[in-house]
């Protein structure tokens, strides 16, 4: 399998403290992964790294067959390249209808002008349309995204990173707040992506992340800690320190 | 398929309508062209507030919908002033400089017309020579390109380096306050080349033009009604695409529109940039009506006001920006004007002229407490009602 | 003790008893009678000079009555005395040795001597001696000032003669000093004068330069190209350079009639004007002459005909200038006292500007000083709480007319300053919980919002402010020991004043950095800062905290408004000269930390000096560049001098 994302040896540290700490990591071109770990241990960084918000003080990020390093370019840059990312808290544009969002999303040129001679033509509603059934909205299109129930926003969330056409997709607790029902289908959403993309996400709730039947990394104090399938880690005796503290 | 952008926009058509109802409707009732029952001073009045009007739709495109509080955009509404007040003021001192110097016996010299200009303009500063900057005031063509030009490329410089730097917020406010009262203090240097705190003067006459006032008041009113109709469309297509949807995502969740790929800096120094030139025009319409301009029009206060009628009008609304301006603008210079009638307490008689900014300076304090959408937040608050109440 | 007196007494009759007719003083009177009698300027001198150096006691009591107009001469003998008026219109006579009365005259008997302005001034030096050596310590004073107030070379003498009997020890440093400068001035030796020089090189004393700068008078000197200048010679100025300017230089040539005056454009045109004969002038039509070329063609013609005087016109400048070299010469002749005092005035010139700097320094100091405390206010509103409060000026206005109320109440002005501060403080307190209940804590999170009603805030305040006080500037006045500056050198001075704002300064940093990390207050602020659930689930009331650091920075801002009312101006404008400063001050520092905001407002205040230092005559150019600097600034530390990161500094 060909390595989509590659970091290597990356540091990061705010006034001394040391939030990520020589982190590797990488990741196929379609492939799962979960990415666990306790309050701290540097996940949240790990992905502001990787998308541009944070500058590493030390180490390589390589992206994609060219191997291009991503440090040094701005976000829109490192999302145009094809790295997507959905946040903790869903942030999607409460005011905009459902379909606003999604165009926005689209993957389409990003430059001023363009974006302000676009208008949409029958093919890009029809995609809107298609994205809107993967996420469970097809009846929503034309509602103000503010009036979606939460779970409804973080598929619209989904959507919209969908929308985007990423290889990459950095997922952060998806399933946060969400009853069970909701979860069930956030994982078949998720794993649908996985089957052409890559998809990362970030989780405390172990149970969502057996359900993701995927690889799993466990970062500590900003620095992997295991690697393996789900069951391997739990029985790693570092991993259950972690957890259950000394 | 899409609509066509005034189809779904009804309500631009219903403005442009009611303002060419208007405009015409005070050109019937002016001394100039019609019955004269408005003055000709009302009439420069109303002409001005177009222009103001025309500022607040540019500001309302910036704060309202691209969520950027811009405490400078009344310095480019002056700057577009200053560059065709420079016009205005050459030509017609050039003029009278002319009458008077071909009663000489000998025809004048151009170094002789050039310092004799440079005497009628600068002699208040001390002066008689041309600054560099006013190397092309004998050209209307550069002047007006400089209406646009300058306002755009101030802004355009500013803005890169601010958005560059990425400072958002109020702090992008003070730093906007800043630069406007940088500009003034400038601006209030006689070295400054544009005549220090006495500005320029006189810019209601119109060089080569004999038509009086009352007619000439009339060609601003419609230039002005022009420009503001010109102004909305402009802006009401740019936020109704997805640029719109762009902007007013940024203005809600900037680091969201980041992530999914949009410049966010190029956007916001686009929109900057636009709507300074918009305030220039506004201001080169605004500046030939008032007939004097002086850096105490930049100074911050007056951005502040701008953003205080939009405020009142209600923001991320166009025609609240123009609703809130006209009221607002119109009631205060009645009040200021000391046409109000002072009320009498007994005691204490207020006179308007010294207690209206305090009631104006509370009441932006209700609005913004009480009714953050404005005039145009009620509108549609009852619009809303009233729906309700037809569907119940 | 009374028979000494008497014994005194009697001495003084017996003298007077042997020198009835002719005293030593009328004597020496005498000797110099047919020069007193011509009493002209220019013959003058020598009997002055006599007299004022004569050993007689009564001297100078001669010279002053000589110079007040009140010696008379008896005609009968030519015997001078000195004459006052008496009540019937006669003279009575004083004689000069005895003091006594010897009489009364009628004006008829009797001559006036009425010495001019000239000799007057000339019997004044010559009284300097007596002055300077007079045991009243405030007459040397006196006759001291009178010296440095107008040196000249006569006094040089009478000034070292008095140096030896000086008692006073400070006037005794004075009179040292001025007889160096005087040396300086007009001593004939050239090599007392270098020595004196040298001595005093590097002085900073303004009378040190104002005694230098006359010793290095230059005039210009034309002479001929090929001719080597004489003289004590400065410099060759070279037309055209930064010192002479070629049109000045050709005005010096005109001025010695070495070159033609170039011929004025109105001058041209009148000649024209006065020969235009139907409609031409020549063979130029009037009408064509509407440039410079058209009419200096023309009156070229007319100059051809003789109709006019030749025309000098600019270009003709250079051609002249060229035949003869413009030399600088001192006036001063001696090229080595030239030479000391050109040292001597660039190493007291290096230390002017050293201490200059020390000057700008302390100057940017006491601005920096100023922004603080206009600041400091917002430090703990805008940079602890991350509220913005565009009233934050209207508080420091507060502040300074509260001060200005009590004085007039209170007329005792440290008195009122000490009430002052603590009303101000109560009063921009109480101001600043009003607009925290009432405004601010409904806007929590709402920046903008915050911004835009506290706007509104500040624009009614301040037109209030203008009803109840008028738009013109009211005084605060410092209380005396207040007044004065501390004066370091002649240069460097720092007013008591500004040393105080500094100090208030201090205080104000020790204050905030007391309450923040010491009191209970600031540890509950800091808690609802960062974190306002987990703080109230602590038992901490945020409500409380908020509306009281709210309170505080505001009330920091009334003292704030009491200092600076202290020297600028109070009027319903001040808080908005500041408001803008005050944020940039904080901004620039990097919000959230109190060090920051100092840095913040020692790199404004310093950089607006460094401005002004540049273009003294322009303190508005200083703000402007001054914004475009933080502007700039900015760009290389978005976050301020001291920058808070990660993710506490949020985004």
């Amino acid at each position: 399998m060909k390595t989509l994302l590659e970091v290597s040896g990356v540091t990061v540290s705010f006034d001394g403290f040391r939030a990520i700490n020589n982190l590797s990591f990488q990741i196929g071109s379609a492939e799962m992964r979960a990415v666990i770990g306790p309050n701290g241990a540097g996940k949240t960084t790990f992905m502001d790294i990787v998308t541009g918000k944070t500058k590493p003080d030390e180490g390589h990020i390589l992206w994609g067959d060219k191997s291009i390093s991503l440090i040094g370019m701005s976000e829109a840059r490192i999302a145009q390249a094809g790295i997507g990312r959905k946040f903790q808290k869903p942030t999607v544009f409460e005011d905009q209808t459902v379909q606003e969002n999604l165009l926005l999303a689209l993957r389409k040129d990003r430059s001023p002008l363009s974006v302000l001679l676009y208008r949409p033509n029958r093919r890009d509603l029809d995609r809107v349309t298609e994205l809107a059934q993967q996420i469970g909205l097809p009846d929503q299109l034309l509602r103000a995204a503010g009036e979606l129930s939460h779970g409804q926003k973080q598929w619209l969330e989904i959507g919209m990173l969908l929308a985007q056409d990423p290889q990459l997709l950095l997922v952060d607790e998806p399933a946060a707040g969400m009853t069970l029902a909701e979860r069930e289908k956030t994982t078949t959403i998720l794993a649908q992506a996985a089957k052409t993309r890559a998809v990362v996400v970030v989780e405390h709730d172990m149970e969502f992340v057996r359900r993701l039947d995927c690889k799993v990394t466990v970062l500590h104090e900003g620095a992997v800690l295991a690697e393996g399938s789900l069951d391997h880690v739990t029985k790693n005796q570092d991993v259950i320190d972690v957890y259950l503290g000394r | 398929m899409e609509r066509s952008f005034i189809a779904r926009n009804p309500s631009v058509l219903v403005f442009l309508a009611l303002l060419a109802a208007f405009t015409l409707g005070v050109t019937a009732l002016s001394e100039g062209f019609g019955i004269g029952v408005v003055s000709t001073s009302f009439v420069k009045t109303l002409g001005k507030t177009l222009c103001l009007c025309l500022v607040a739709v540019a500001m309302d495109l910036i704060w309202g919908y691209a969520g950027i509080l811009s405490l400078g955009h009344f310095a480019f509404f002056g700057l577009g002033g200053y560059m065709i007040g420079m016009w205005l003021m050459y030509e017609r001192t050039r003029q009278i400089v002319m009458g008077s110097l071909s009663e000489g016996v000998l025809p004048p010299t151009p170094e002789e017309i050039q310092a004799a200009i440079g005497n009628q303009i600068f002699g208040v500063v001390g002066s008689s020579d041309f600054p560099v900057i006013w190397a092309f005031a004998d050209s209307l063509f550069v002047q007006l390109v400089l209406v646009v030009a300058v306002p755009g490329i101030l802004a355009l410089v500013f803005g890169w380096l601010a958005f560059r730097s990425r400072v958002t917020g109020v702090y992008l406010s003070i730093l906007t306050q800043a630069m406007t009262l940088g500009l003034a203090l400038y601006l209030f240097q006689n070295a400054s080349g544009l005549r220090g705190n006495n500005g320029l003067s006189g810019l209601q006459n119109l060089p080569g033009v004999q038509a009086p006032q009352a007619v000439v008041s009339i060609w601003f009113l419609w230039a002005s009604a022009l420009a503001l109709g010109l102004g909305y469309l402009l802006v009401a297509w740019i936020v109704s695409g997805k640029f719109g949807s762009v902007i007013r995502g940024i203005r809600d969740n900037e680091a969201r529109v980041r992530f999914l790929g949009y410049g966010v800096e190029r956007y916001k120094l686009l929109i900057f940039t636009v709507t300074a030139c918009i305030a220039g025009i506004a201001g080169a319409l605004y500046y030939p009506q008032a007939g004097i301009i002086n850096p105490a029009e930049v100074a911050p206060i007056a951005s502040i006001y701008l953003a205080v009628w939009v405020a009142i009008g209600g923001r991320g609304k166009i025609y609240g920006a123009v609703i809130g301006t006209a009221f607002v603008s119109l009631v205060s210079s009645w009040f200021t004007g000391g046409q109000a009638p002072d009320v009498s307490l007994g005691f204490y008689t207020i006179k308007w002229v010294d207690w209206w900014l305090i009631v104006l300076g509370f009441s932006f304090v209700l609005v913004t407490l009480f009714a953050p959408g404005g005039i145009s937040g009620l509108v549609e608050l009852m619009q809303r009602r009233r729906r309700k109440g037809d569907a119940g | 003790m009374k028979s000494l007196i008497l014994a005194a007494m009697m001495l003084v009759l017996s003298t007077l008893a042997a020198a009835a007719q002719t005293g030593p003083v009328q004597a020496a009177l005498q000797a110099q009678r047919s020069l007193i009698e011509e009493s002209s300027r220019r013959t003058i001198g020598p009997a002055i000079d006599a007299l004022g150096a004569s050993d007689l006691q009564q001297m100078q009591m001669v010279l002053e009555t000589w110079r007040a107009k009140d010696m008379w001469q008896r005609k009968s003998d030519g015997f001078f005395f000195a004459a006052q008026k008496t009540a019937d219109g006669t003279y009575r006579l004083t004689d000069f040795d005895t003091g006594d009365p010897i009489g009364d005259f009628d004006k008829t008997a009797l001559t006036q001597l009425k010495p001019n302005s000239g000799v007057r001034a000339m019997i004044a030096t010559a009284l300097v001696r007596f002055q300077l050596t007079s045991p009243d310590i405030a007459k040397r004073t006196e006759a001291l000032d009178s010296i440095a107030r107008d040196p000249e070379a006569g006094l040089l003498a009478p000034l070292r003669a008095s140096i030896e009997g000086e008692t006073d020890a400070f006037l005794l440093t004075r009179k040292q000093r001025l007889e160096r400068l005087m040396t300086i001035a007009f001593d004939e030796l050239p090599a007392e004068r270098v020595a004196a020089i040298n001595g005093m090189a590097g002085d900073l004393g303004v009378d040190f330069r104002a005694t230098l700068n006359p010793v290095l008078a230059t005039t210009i000197r034309v002479i001929d190209a090929d001719v080597e200048p004489t003289g004590n010679l400065s410099s060759v100025l070279a037309p055209g350079s930064a010192a002479l300017s070629e049109s000045d230089a050709y005005e010096i040539l005109v001025q010695a009639e070495l070159a033609e005056p170039l011929t004025n454009a109105d001058e041209r045109d009148a000649i024209l004007e006065a020969n235009i004969i139907a409609g031409r002038v020549g063979s130029f039509p009037v009408a064509q002459l509407s440039s410079e070329t058209a009419r200096n063609a023309a009156y070229d013609v007319l100059v051809k005909d003789g109709a006019a005087p030749a025309r000098v016109g600019a270009e003709s400048i250079a051609g002249t200038l060229a035949n003869y070299t413009f030399a600088e010469i001192f006036v001063e002749p001696s090229k080595d006292v030239t030479d000391a005092a050109s040292a001597a005035l660039a190493q007291t010139e290096t230390r002017v500007v050293a201490s200059q700097t020390l000057d700008l320094g302390l100057d940017a100091l006491s601005l920096a000083s100023i922004y603080f405390l206009a600041a400091i206010g917002l430090a703990i509103t805008f940079g602890v709480m991350g509220v913005i409060n565009m009233a934050h000026g209207e508080f420091i206005m507060m502040g300074a007319y509260t001060g200005y109320v009590v004085q007039q109440f209170v007329s005792n002005h440290t008195a009122s300053i000490l009430i002052a501060v603590p009303l101000a403080f109560a009063v921009t307190f109480a101001a600043g919980v009003a607009l925290e209940r009432l405004v601010i804590r409904w806007l929590y999170h709402r920046p903008l919002e915050t911004l835009l009603a506290t706007f509104g805030v500040s624009i009614a305040l301040q037109q209030l402010a203008k009803n109840i006080f008028g738009t013109q500037a009211r005084p605060l006045t410092a209380p005396g020991w207040l007044d004065g500056a501390w004066v370091i050198n002649d240069v460097v001075a720092i007013s008591y004043i500004r040393i105080a704002i500094f100090v208030l300064a201090l205080l104000f940093l020790g204050l905030f950095l007391f309450i923040m990390k010491r009191t209970r207050l600031g540890l509950e602020t800091r808690a609802v800062t960062q974190n306002p659930a987990m703080a109230a689930s602590m038992g901490i009331n945020p409500d409380r905290v908020n509306m009281l650091t709210f309170g505080l920075g505001s009330g920091i801002a009334g003292i704030a408004g009491v200092a600076i009312g202290l020297f600028a101006k109070v009027t319903s404008e001040m808080g908005s000269d500041y408001i803008v400063q005050s944020f940039m001050t904080v901004v620039v520092g990097g919000v959230g930390n109190i060090w920051g905001t100092l840095a913040g407002a020692t790199m404004i205040g310093g950089f607006q000096k460094g401005v002004e230092w540049l273009n003294p005559s322009n303190t508005l150019a200083a703000q402007t560049y001054m914004i475009i600097f933080i502007i700039i600034f900015i760009q290389f530390r978005p976050r301020g001098i001291i920058a808070l990161r990660g993710r506490a500094a949020g985004d």
